[in-house]
């Protein structure tokens, strides 16, 4: 059975970070990813970041994956591809995790996982909603920046979160018409400055406004929208049909916890992070000793805050074995006045307070 | 309601207060930024990308960038270095009767130089006829061009880019 | 459709090999996923489900959600927004569960 001091669940933004940090203190890192390709969502991120000019903001997601990868390469960390993890369990005073690989069972020994699994996309329920046509704002966004694929013509985005408004601004530049953003809150979710560029381009965006249900027989042709009132209820005669043949959902993320789960990890509940998380500690580390986990498993956010926590968890892994014992402590601090500085002003503010209550549950939890 | 939470689209009121737009004194003496930033997103390569020191975020980096308008020579570097696309630059005094606007676009297909184009608002709606005086895409700008367009003078603080086109047939296999 | 020239990214490369779709040639290129390409050619209805034979196509895009499965090479339940093409590749609208060669 291969063997290793720290294995990486996830090739994205947080789990490339981690594994970078890892090795550079010497640790022994290993990748592991269900996809073909490593990088996470990485790649299809076109638009400029967002954050601290030294830490890449105003350079595009892609160009950050490509230097992540080549710094992994350059540590030498091993990257196993095509192959999705299945199991998590305690093994001789460490862990073993199990996956697929061309079709056989394989398991790997480490002594520290970190799970840097990401987040799944969530569905919303509608008459229509099974449609060909219907599909994830991410599912669109793969197509049209890695596969160069337009899944549509006239699109419709459902949800105004920073997804919904950047998959539409990419849509636009894929050569589609987005025909309309509408979003259920009275207010956009997203950056005002993401709303202001679909709005340019002519896009208009309803508020109170959601999707009563997808026309169509054997595909999207068309979608009945309606205006909410106040208590989210549908305003009688405020409907009306848009032309259109796909339906993008960008209706929030769902943390991708089951390895967690698996391994007995004491979980909290905290709805602005995306529903149940695993309780972590300054660390990254969850409730059992030698897991930690980084980026959207925690808690769906931006990349910039999954590469963050990915940094902290392979620097605290690789501490916890003794390494780096002494710029350890100098690193995390840099890193945590980082992540607090992405996580002020009015949009950070709600994801800073619930990351300190699952911060607190770590303190309450049995170890 | 108004306003870019409800809208997308800064509200006249949100553009007085935001503190990356200068005087209209300065507006008269030449070409200067417009940042149209105004929430306070944790963002500051604006304040980088401008060698002359004129936009100060600061820390916290959720702070709103604060214009200089003494300090700015409306060299228009800030344009592309904003992941926003919120930054805009205006000479109002281009002739007696025009002003430039130059706005980051990215979208095919380009316009010529040289040519008349559609001009529109912060809600993409036509405004007025524009001559496209230059396009700018260079590789410090990373893909984004920089469009300069020759407006009505009357239209400087409005028009912010021009009417996007279609689907165009030159991506279509 | 596809999207050649792009603002922001280069220019695209050409398809460079063909799958069949119920017995039609479609073209794609090498490393794509099935989805990509039947998407590309205007293909929307993936499978048929097995009780109502409704229509269903890609949704998810990252091998969760099961609706872009279909028969792949005479092996049904493949889902098709996470395997790549391959030259030659037979590719059928599943109907219902679908049903193994050999079974």
């Amino acid at each position: 059975m291969k063997k290793t001091q720290i294995l990486i669940v996830g090739a994205g933004p947080a789990g490339l970070c981690a594994a970078i940090e890892a090795a550079r203190a010497g640790a022994k890192a290993f990748i592991i990813d269900e996809n073909s390709k490593p990088g996470g969502q990485l790649f299809k991120q076109i638009h400029k970041f967002f954050g601290s000019y030294e830490h890449r903001a105003g350079v595009r997601g892609y160009a950050i994956g490509t230097d992540l990868l080549r710094e992994t390469e350059e540590l030498g960390v091993e990257v196993i591809l095509n192959a999705p993890v299945y199991g998590l369990f305690r093994h001789d005073g460490g862990m073993m995790v199990s996956y697929m690989k061309d079709g056989r069972e394989k398991a790997i020994l480490a002594e520290k996982i970190i799970l840097a699994t990401g987040a799944a996309e969530n569905a919303l329920a509608f008459p229509g909603g099974t449609l060909p046509g219907v599909m994830g704002a991410g599912c669109a966004q793969t197509m049209i920046n890695v596969n160069r694929v337009l899944p549509g013509g006239k699109i419709i985005m459902i949800g105004s979160g920073n997804v919904g408004l950047i998959v539409a601004y990419q849509l636009l530049q894929a050569g589609a018409e987005v025909s309309a953003l509408i979003e259920a809150a009275p207010f956009i979710g997203g950056y005002g400055v993401h709303a202001s560029k679909i709005r340019r381009a002519g896009t208009p965006i309803f508020v109170s406004h959601t999707i009563e249900r997808a026309l169509g027989k054997t595909r999207v042709d068309a979608v009945e929208i309606v205006r909410l009132d106040e208590s989210f209820q549908p305003v009688p005669g405020a409907r009306r049909v848009i032309e259109a043949d796909t339906v993008c959902l960008a209706v929030g993320l769902s943390p991708l916890t089951e390895l967690a789960w698996m391994a007995g990890c004491d979980f909290t509940w905290i709805p602005q992070l995306g529903g149940h998380i695993p309780i972590h500690n300054e660390n990254m580390e969850t409730t059992i000793p030698g897991l930690y986990a980084a980026g959207d498993i925690t808690g769906s956010e931006e990349a910039s805050t999954a590469m963050e926590e990915g940094r902290l968890a392979g620097i605290a892994a690789a501490e916890a074995l003794g390494l780096t014992a002494e710029r350890a402590k100098d690193i995390k601090l840099e890193v945590w006045a980082r992540m607090n500085a992405l996580r002020t002003g009015p949009f950070g503010q709600k994801r800073f307070e619930a990351k300190a209550q699952l911060l607190e549950s770590a303190k309450g939890a049995a170890r | 309601m108004n306003g870019i939470r409800f809208t997308g689209i800064a509200s006249a009121e949100e553009l007085l207060a935001c503190p990356g737009i200068t005087s209209e004194e300065r507006f008269n003496k030449g070409p200067v930024a417009v940042i149209e930033c105004v929430q306070e997103i944790p963002c500051n390569p604006c304040e980088h990308a401008c060698s002359s020191g004129a936009i100060i975020v600061g820390q916290p980096i959720t702070r709103l960038p604060v214009l200089d308008g003494v300090k700015c020579i409306g060299c228009g570097e800030c344009l592309a270095a904003c992941p926003g696309l919120a930054i805009f630059l205006v000479h109002k005094n281009y002739t007696d009767t025009t002003s430039l606007v130059e706005f980051p676009y990215e979208y095919l297909p380009l316009p010529e130089e040289g040519t008349a184009v559609p001009c529109g608002g912060r809600d993409g709606a036509f405004i007025a006829d524009g001559k496209v005086v230059k396009i700018k895409k260079t590789k410090h700008s990373d893909g984004t061009a920089l469009i300069l367009v020759e407006v009505p003078k009357e239209f400087f603080m409005d028009i912010r880019t021009i009417c996007r086109k279609g689907v165009s047939d030159d991506r279509q296999s | 459709m596809r999207v050649v020239k792009h603002p922001i990214l280069p220019d695209d490369a050409a398809p460079d090999c063909i799958i069949y779709h119920d017995g039609q040639p479609v073209p794609a290129k090498s490393g794509e996923p099935i989805a990509a390409a039947l998407l590309a050619a205007g293909v929307r209805v993936f499978r048929e489900t097995a009780k109502k034979r409704n229509p269903r196509g890609i949704y998810c895009g990252i091998g969760r959600c099961t609706d872009c499965v279909m028969v792949v090479d005479g092996e049904p339940n493949v889902r098709t927004c996470v395997t790549p093409v391959r030259q030659g590749m037979e590719v059928r609208t599943q109907k219902g569960l679908g049903e193994w060669k050999n079974s």
